[in-house]
C-alpha cells in the first residue's frame, strides 16, 4: 500500500508536524514483530519501561492511556489502569512525560484508549496533542467500523495511524471494509473474551490471521491504486517472510504488494505463544503478561529480559521457518 | 414526534445513542436488533408477552389518586402503581420482553448488570420461569447496602458475581457485565436493565417499557399537564413518556442530584453510546454518589440526551435528603412505601408543588417505579 512506501520515503509527515525523533522503522526483512503494550504512567519510572522494552527487541509500543471504564480490559490492565489514575496521571501528563524522553524514542507509539478520552476534547484536538507529543498510531477499542468516520479523518490530518480491530465474529464484508481503512496495522483479536493472559491461545487466532491476509491479497490491487493521497504512517511494514510458496505467487510486486502488517493480540502470554501468534500474524502484541509482571513488582530492567526472551524466541522461529523455506525453494524451484 | 414513537435509525437519537462497542460485540448487537425488530412485529410473540405480563406480572398496575398529598399541595396527582408489579418494579416488564427474545433466539443464558437490585432480581425472575440460566453482576458497595436483593436472586437460582472494580456500583457491574457476554456472546444474551448500551437496547427497553405510559393513558381521565418519572438510566422515564410523547404533557425526569448526567454531566461516550456522562475534564467518568443504588449512575440513556437538547423533556434533580423526607411523606399520606429511586419523583413534587414549576392546580402522572422494602435498612439509618 502506498502509505508504507511513501513512509519509507519519509514522505509521509504532513509539513505542519515536526518529525518525530524516532526513525521510521521498517521490520527487518523476514523478522515477526513485537509490540509490547505498557500502561503509561502505572509507575513514576513508567518511561525506563518503554526504554527497557525498546531495548529488548520492541518494533513499537502500544501506550495504555489508562481510562476509566476499560470495557475491553481484563483484570490486570484494569488494576493497572485503575493504579495509574489512582496515582493522578492524566492524558497531558503522559504526553508530558513521552514528550521527555522523545529524543531516546526509536519505534513507532501507539497510543491505546477508549473512545471517550479521544471525544472529550475533540477528536481532532486530541489526533493533534498525539502527534505533537510523538505518538503516530492510535487504537480505539470502543470504536468499531461504523462509528470511526470522524475520528479517522481527525487522525488522518493530524499524521496520526489509526488502528482498526478485527474479531474473530467479523463477517467476511465487514472485515474487508476494516482491512481496507485500517492504518498503520490490523489488529487481530485473536479471541472472544478481554485482554488478559490464557493458559493456551485460541485457535481462532490462526484463522482470524489467514482470513484477514486472505482480504489483503484479494484488495491489494484496487487499493493501492485508490489510495494515492499521502496518508500518516506508523512505519512497520507487513514483514516480507512467506508463509507459504503460494503466498508468493499470490503476488507482491511493487507497491501493490505491500500490505498492512497483521498483528496478533489479546490473551497472548509467553514466548511460546507469542511465536505461535507471530507465526499466524505478521507479529504479537503481548499487554497482560507484561502488565502482570510490573504490577508484581518487576524493575525496567526486568521487563527488558521478559520482552528480550520473547524476541529471541521470535527470531529462533523466523530463522527455522527463512530455513523451511529455502530448502523448499530448493526442491521447488521456487525462490521469490 | 421525533422519537419515542418509532425505530431510531441506526440507533440515532440527534447527536446522541450510536454504537460504540468492541468489534466483538457488533455481530452480536446487530443479531439482537435483528431478533427484536422482527420479535415486535410478531402477533404471536406479542401476545405471549402480553399474556406474562398480564398472568405473572399481574398488569395493569392501578393508576392511584394520591388523595390526600393532592389536597395538601393543591395540584391533582395520580401515582402509577408499578410497585405492584411482580418483582416489585417496573423492571419486570423488560426482563419478560428480553427473557422470552433470549429464548427465541435460543439463547441458554443470560447476564445482567443490576445497582439497587431491582434489575437483578426482576432478571432472576425472567430467568427462572423460562428456564434460562442467570449471571447477575453487582458492585460490592452495592451488595453490601442491598442484601435483601442478593438473597431474592440467590434463591431465584441466579449467581451474583460481585464486582469489586471502580467505584464498586453500578457503572462496574455493567462494564463487567459486558466483558462476560463478549466471552460468551453464542450463548448468552445480555440483558440490560435500562435505556443506556449501544443500539438495540434503548430502543428495545424503552418499547418494553411503553406498557408503562400506554396504561396509565388509558387509565387517566384526561391528559395531564405534567407527567413525572425518576431517571438513572431512565427506563421507567422513558416508559412513561412514550405513553404521552404525542400529547400536550410537559415530560419531566427527575435525577438524584449526585447522579445528574443531564443537569451536571457533558456529551460522552459510556457504555456504549453516546449519551449526557459525569466525567472530569479529560473524559474520565466520574462516580455518581446517591443515596438511592438505582440512581448511582454517572450516564442517562441517550434518547433522554436527546429529548432534554430537544426541548422536548425537563430534567430536573433532588438532594438525598429531600428524597428521604419524600418516601416518609408518601408512607405516611397515601400509605405506600415507595423505593428510594421512585422518590425522587415524589420529592420533585413536593418541592415544586404550587411553584412556577408546577402551578397550583396542575395535572400530574407520575411513575411510582418500585417498592421500597429492599430499602428500610438505609431509611433506618438515616433516622
Amino acid at each position: 500500500m502506498s502509505d508504507l512506501i511513501e513512509a519509507r520515503d519519509g514522505k509521509a509527515v504532513p509539513p505542519s508536524t515536526p518529525e518525530p525523533a524516532r526513525v521510521a522503522t521498517v521490520a527487518p526483512q523476514g523478522r515477526t514483530l513485537l509490540v509490547p503494550y505498557l500502561t503509561a504512567g502505572l509507575t513514576e519510572d513508567w518511561t525506563d519501561y518503554l526504554l527497557a522494552v525498546q531495548a529488548a527487541g520492541a518494533d513499537a509500543i502500544e501506550v495504555g492511556l489508562p481510562f476509566s471504564d476499560p470495557m475491553l480490559d481484563g483484570a490486570t490492565i484494569q488494576q493497572a489502569s485503575d493504579r495509574a489514575l489512582a496515582r493522578g496521571v492524566t492524558v497531558a501528563s503522559i504526553l508530558q512525560d513521552l514528550s521527555r524522553v522523545r529524543p531516546q524514542v526509536r519505534v513507532p507509539l501507539i497510543a491505546f484508549t477508549y473512545a471517550n478520552l479521544v471525544f472529550r476534547p475533540g477528536a481532532p484536538e486530541f489526533c493533534r496533542r498525539l502527534a505533537e507529543a510523538g505518538v503516530r498510531g492510535l487504537i480505539v477499542p470502543d470504536l468499531p467500523l461504523d462509528e470511526a468516520a470522524a475520528v479517522e479523518r481527525a487522525a488522518a490530518e493530524a499524521g496520526v495511524d489509526l488502528t482498526l480491530l478485527v474479531a474473530p465474529v467479523t463477517t467476511d464484508e465487514r472485515l474487508a471494509e476494516i482491512v481496507s481503512r485500517s492504518r498503520g496495522y490490523v489488529y487481530a483479536i485473536s479471541r472472544m473474551g478481554t485482554t488478559g493472559e490464557r493458559a493456551a491461545l485460541a485457535s481462532s487466532a490462526a484463522d482470524l490471521a489467514a482470513r484477514i491476509k486472505a482480504a489483503q491479497q484479494r484488495s491489494a490491487p484496487s487499493h493501492a491504486a485508490s489510495s494515492a493521497a499521502p496518508s500518516a504512517t506508523t512505519s512497520l511494514a507487513a514483514p516480507s517472510r512467506v508463509e507459504s510458496p503460494a503466498a508468493t505467487a499470490a503476488g507482491r510486486n511493487g507497491a501493490s504488494g505491500a500490505r498492512l502488517p497483521v498483528l496478533v493480540g489479546f490473551g497472548v502470554s509467553g514466548p511460546e505463544q507469542a511465536v505461535e501468534a507471530g507465526r499466524a500474524g505478521d507479529g504479537v502484541v503481548v499487554g497482560s503478561a507484561l502488565m502482570r509482571r510490573v504490577l508484581d513488582g518487576a524493575t525496567p530492567a526486568d521487563l527488558g529480559a521478559e520482552v528480550a526472551a520473547m524476541r529471541a524466541a521470535l527470531d529462533r522461529a523466523d530463522q527455522e521457518a527463512s530455513a523451511d523455506h529455502a530448502s523448499y525453494a530448493e526442491i521447488s524451484g521456487h525462490r521469490g | 414526534m421525533p422519537t419515542l414513537m418509532r425505530e431510531p435509525a441506526a440507533g440515532r437519537f440527534g447527536d446522541f445513542g450510536g454504537r460504540f462497542v468492541p468489534e466483538s460485540l457488533v455481530p452480536a448487537c446487530d443479531a439482537l436488533a435483528a431478533a427484536f425488530q422482527d420479535a415486535w412485529a410478531d402477533p404471536a410473540f406479542r401476545a405471549e408477552l402480553d399474556d406474562l405480563l398480564a398472568v405473572y406480572a399481574g398488569r395493569p398496575t392501578p393508576l392511584t389518586p394520591a388523595r390526600t398529598l393532592s389536597a395538601a399541595l393543591g395540584v391533582e396527582l395520580l401515582l402509577k402503581r408499578e410497585d405492584l408489579a411482580h418483582t416489585g418494579s417496573h423492571k419486570i416488564n423488560n426482563v419478560l420482553g428480553q427473557g422470552l427474545l433470549a429464548r427465541r433466539m435460543c439463547k441458554r443464558r443470560i447476564i445482567a448488570e443490576t445497582g439497587a437490585g431491582q434489575h437483578g432480581v426482576a432478571a432472576a425472575t425472567a430467568a427462572a420461569l423460562l428456564g434460562l440460566e442467570a449471571t447477575i453482576f453487582m458492585g460490592e458497595r452495592d451488595i453490601e447496602r442491598q442484601r435483601l436483593n442478593v438473597l431474592r436472586m440467590t434463591t431465584l437460582g441466579a449467581t451474583v458475581v460481585p464486582v469489586t472494580t471502580g467505584s464498586r456500583t453500578l457503572k462496574d457491574a455493567t462494564n463487567e457485565a459486558m466483558r462476560a457476554w463478549v466471552a460468551d456472546v453464542d450463548g448468552a444474551h445480555f440483558l440490560l436493565g435500562s435505556v443506556g448500551g449501544p443500539h438495540p437496547y434503548p430502543w428495545m427497553v424503552r418499547e418494553l417499557q411503553r406498557v408503562i405510559g400506554e396504561e396509565a393513558r388509558a387509565q387517566s381521565p384526561y391528559v395531564p399537564d405534567v407527567v413525572v418519572a425518576c431517571v438513572g438510566g431512565g427506563s421507567n422515564a422513558a416508559g412513561t413518556f412514550a405513553g404521552f410523547a404525542d400529547t400536550a404533557a410537559r415530560l419531566v425526569g427527575v435525577e438524584a442530584a449526585g447522579g445528574a448526567a443531564m443537569s451536571s454531566g457533558r456529551p460522552g461516550v459510556v457504555h456504549g453510546a453516546r449519551s449526557m456522562v459525569l466525567q472530569d475534564a479529560e473524559g474520565q467518568v466520574a462516580e455518581a454518589e446517591s443515596i438511592a443504588a438505582g440512581l448511582d449512575y454517572p450516564g442517562i440513556g441517550p434518547e433522554h440526551a436527546f429529548l432534554g437538547a430537544a426541548g422536548r423533556a425537563e430534567y430536573h434533580a433532588v438532594k438525598d435528603d429531600e428524597v428521604i423526607a419524600a418516601v416518609r411523606r408518601l408512607a405516611r399520606d397515601e400509605g405506600i412505601i415507595c423505593a428510594l429511586e421512585s422518590a425522587h419523583a415524589v420529592a420533585w413534587v413536593l418541592r415544586e408543588a404550587g411553584g412556577p414549576l408546577l402551578p397550583a392546580g396542575s395535572r400530574i402522572v407520575l411513575t411510582l417505579s418500585g417498592r421500597g422494602d429492599k430499602d428500610m435498612a438505609t431509611l433506618e439509618a438515616t433516622a
